[in-house]
């Protein structure tokens, strides 16, 4: 908060910096966030499979949350860059390049090279343009890759999968160790990057282009440059999480493109709201949780429930959602076994 | 005294409608100059191309010596000609700080670095921040830094409607009414900190307002159905008979 009446310049300057220092400071809640994550993982090495799982999740929703949450671009097709990341792992994993950290490198670039092209797809037109131009990529992506049957193995999906030890030291088990705690190593690391963007000068003009294009141009903002570079980046980072996916499970299937996917992170990043990069993290745990959940409790029925949390959720006005979500936390606390404490409630 | 930002001949067809009819038009530097005209006018249309949000049908704009005829907005923003809207234009989930540097900061070029925190302060800086502090004292704006955008005052925010244009540090403001709809009790502030604005900075006053048009301006152009029908300073506009018939219309002597 400012100063008094009538500052003096050297002190508003002092104060303003402070704000600014405050701003891009880690918070306890994310603290004792990771912490808690960090432990989840040491914790509980039979429910490694679900952790995994989760992570990649969490990866994907993250990546909508750069374009949607910070950028404002809906998409009902970002399996397109998810789906690509995990073709371009998959295969070159089964033709002989087993690294598995340059396969996450080069799954980024390619899912980063697409997310390029069909930027200017998206630039043009409103939402509803949006929704269908994404939509229809990932459509035609999908198609493609069960035409080219010869290459990824169409509809019985991609077999034969076998990456090497992660840095050359680390093999994958059956059990699912080194891939829960591989996915959630990049999840790190990916998450401390877009950290570290959305505090930049780049990170505030995409905000600032969501809430007011027309001024953002005003103030000399490239609009639709920034909107390429952020696409590129949230493609890229699908791209990744879709890498996680062939790699760990060792296969790859059509539904990596599958339109369920993308509606599917939509709703993870909805669960855990936009706009903050948590939120596809709190997402992912709460929807895996659900999805879990439900399906124990009501093997036959569980799709319906999430469905009707869905629509309680959009309905539910912003502080019930934060409550909600908080029950959600606890759901997954008892799931788990594990007191979670307050965690999820700050942020 | 030379132009600082002049068009040519300047038209824009709307269909068979000629919104901006060959305009010829020069902004001195550091004029303060007021552009007038009845409502439907083509001040709008004529403020859109100035801008760069429409692109003529012909004629050229330039600014300063350089052709600007066929650039985005953001671009001749960069190169010195920032505007305000009638309507306000802000970053209402924004804090007026987080704007205001984010302004200063894309003028620096800061836009396209994407590692490094923004407003870092101390000597290691990039002086965003000792900006921010002297634009936000100049329009009055210091106390409200820290606040919300849409929770300010409507006077407030139409301060920061201002100074958002001027961190871009123009060599030519356009101010798009900029008065227009703020209660008369903060009305002298933001009159104030219009008269009080920088002589470098040449500014072309889009107004309605005749009371603020007559005291701030040096020079008056009207715009008449999309075509200037006369500029000069006050004291001849206000006794031309043409801008008497057309613009305070039956009013006068019928």
């Amino acid at each position: 908060m400012m100063a008094g009446a009538m500052p003096e310049p050297a002190a508003v300057e002092t104060s303003l910096a402070r704000v600014f220092a405050r701003r891009a400071s880690w918070r306890l809640s994310e603290i004792v966030f990771w912490i808690g994550a960090f432990l989840i993982l040491l914790v509980w090495p039979s429910r490694s499979l679900l952790i995994n799982e989760i992570a990649i999740l969490a990866l994907f929703a993250l990546s909508l949350d750069l374009i949607l949450g910070y950028a404002g671009i809906v998409s009902l097709g970002h399996a397109a860059f998810f789906g690509t990341g995990a073709y371009v792992a998959g295969l070159l994993t089964k033709h002989g390049l087993s690294d598995p950290t340059l396969g996450l490198a080069i799954a980024a670039a390619s899912a980063a090279a697409l997310g390029f092209a069909t930027s200017f797809l998206v630039l043009r037109g409103a939402d509803l343009t949006r929704l269908m131009v994404t939509l229809g990529v990932a459509l035609m992506l999908f198609e493609i890759a069960n035409q080219a049957a010869a290459l990824t193995g169409g509809a019985d999906g991609l077999q034969g999968v076998a990456p090497g030890p992660v840095l050359g030291l680390f093999a994958f088990d059956i059990f699912g160790r080194t891939a829960s705690v591989y996915s959630f190593a990049v999840l790190i690391l990916m998450f401390l990057v877009a950290r570290r963007i959305t505090n930049s000068p780049f990170g505030l003009s995409l905000r600032s282009i969501r809430d007011n294009p027309l001024r953002a141009a005003a103030i000399g903002i490239p609009v639709a440059r920034r909107l390429v570079a952020v696409y590129s980046i949230g493609a890229a980072y699908a791209g990744v999480a879709g890498a996680l996916l062939a790699q760990t499970t060792q296969f790859v299937s059509l539904d990596v493109f599958d339109f369920a996917r993308s509606a599917d992170v939509l709703l993870v990043l909805i669960i855990g709201g936009t706009g903050y990069l948590y939120g596809g993290l709190l997402g992912a745990v709460a929807f895996k949780a659900m999805q879990d959940g439900f399906a124990t409790i009501t093997p036959q029925h569980w799709q319906f429930w999430i469905g009707f949390v869905l629509v309680a959720l959009v309905l539910a006005r912003r502080d019930r959602l934060a409550r909600l979500g908080h029950q959600g936390m606890s759901f997954v606390a008892t799931r788990l076994g594990i007191d979670l404490g307050k965690m999820g409630t700050g942020s | 005294m030379s132009a600082v930002l002049e068009t040519v001949a300047l038209a824009k067809r709307f269909g068979g409608l000629l919104a901006t009819d060959h305009v010829s038009f020069t902004l001195e530097e550091g004029a303060r100059h007021a552009l007038i005209g009845p409502n439907g006018a083509g001040k709008t249309t004529f403020v859109n191309l100035l801008t760069g949000v429409l692109t003529p049908s012909e004629g050229r704009v330039l600014l300063g010596a350089e052709d600007v005829t066929s650039l985005r907005p953001d671009q001749r923003v960069r190169r010195g000609l920032a505007r305000t809207f009638q309507i306000n234009q802000l970053f209402p989930e924004m804090k007026p700080l987080e704007a205001l540097a984010l302004a200063v900061s894309e003028r620096q070029g800061g836009g396209n670095e994407w590692w490094r925190r923004i407003g870092a302060g101390g000597s290691g800086g990039d002086g965003v921040v000792a900006e921010v502090a002297r634009i936000a004292s100049r329009f009055g704006l210091t106390d409200v830094l820290d606040r919300r955008t849409a929770s300010l005052a409507y006077g407030k925010q139409r301060l920061l409607e201002i100074a958002l244009a001027f961190a871009c540090k123009p060599r030519v403001l356009l101010l798009d009414e900029p008065a227009a709809g703020v209660p008369q009790a903060e009305r002298a502030e933001l009159i104030s900190a219009v008269a009080a604005l920088p002589r470098e900075v040449a500014v072309l006053l889009i107004e309605h307002d005749m009371d603020l048009v007559f005291a701030y301006a040096d020079r008056i152009s009207v715009l008449v159905d999309g075509a200037l029908l006369t500029q000069g300073p006050p004291d001849e506009i206000a006794k031309d008979a043409r801008v008497r018939a057309v613009y305070l219309g039956e009013a006068q002597h019928g």
